[in-house]
């Protein structure tokens, strides 16, 4: 999938919201959803589909109901790639810090 | 009495084809090298199959049932940790859907049934992504990777 596209998708305020509001309860409709957000259902049907496109977003059917749910494929690959290994320099830095701090006594 | 259930969808894509994808979850050998678990079953509807850790000890850690099988498009197992196997309300249900897309495949893995809040549920959800993003990178690269990282600590 398209990096391009999450991070596109992760810039924006609202999106953020929807999917801090999905973590919060999975698999929510859009009626659902509009509950928490100042918005017209217009607006969050595109920003969801903006969502669904990066692929941070799945749908499921059921019966007359669409429910939302949470995808963090996208943003476990790009943990990996762009936190991850920051982190363990970050750490492997503190860690030699300790020791020249520590060690030498 | 209902107990309260929750959900995860979980998907990806990736450049490979159905029968690749069903065979890294279904085959102990490929399953081990991107999973670090093995899943062993006949994958016949009604057989058990045991999610096995692939090291010295092989602790048997998840169990269940295939509820169904039809490869290399969909596959249902019923999911509990092997402490809970007699306890029909401990087990959730996983259904991998597997939909070639382009030149790709779509997985969608649907955990369903999960008790909320519990443990399982908590684990499934740090869990999941990190094994679909293992397997992409598998199937993709040739690499699968380490499931089990932790941030190194000082």
């Amino acid at each position: 999938m398209d990096t391009d596209k999450v991070f596109k998708a992760l810039a924006d305020p609202t999106r953020r919201k929807l999917l801090d509001l999905l973590s919060e309860t999975n698999g929510q409709t859009l009626g659902q959803l509009c509950e928490n957000l100042d918005m017209a259902r217009q607006s969050a049907t595109q920003h969801l589909g903006i969502l669904e496109a990066a692929n941070l977003v799945s749908t499921v059917r059921r019966g007359r109901e669409k429910r939302h749910f949470i995808n963090p494929v996208p943003l476990y690959e790009v943990y990996e790639r762009w936190v991850r290994k920051f982190e363990h320099q970050r750490l492997g830095l503190l860690h030699d810090l300790k020791n020249e701090l520590e060690g030498e006594q | 009495m209902t107990r309260e259930t929750t959900s995860f969808v979980y998907v990806t894509y990736i450049s490979s084809t159905p029968e690749k994808v069903f065979e890294a979850i279904t085959k102990p050998d490929i399953a081990k090298r991107y999973w670090g678990h093995e899943n062993v079953s006949d994958w016949r509807p009604g057989s058990k199959w045991e999610h096995i850790r692939a090291n010295d000890e092989r602790t048997v850690e998840l169990v269940g049932k295939v509820i169904e099988a039809s490869p290399p498009t969909r596959l249902v197992i019923s999911w509990a940790n092997a402490s809970q196997a007699e306890d029909p309300a401990a087990h959730s249900r996983v259904t991998f859907d597997i939909v070639e897309y382009d030149d790709m495949v779509r997985l969608t893995v649907s955990h369903d049934e999960l008790e909320a809040g519990s443990g399982m549920a908590n684990g499934i959800s740090k869990g999941w992504p990190a094994v679909l993003s293992s397997l992409k990178s598998f199937l993709e690269t040739g690499q699968g990777l380490d499931i089990f990282a932790k941030p190194k600590a000082a």
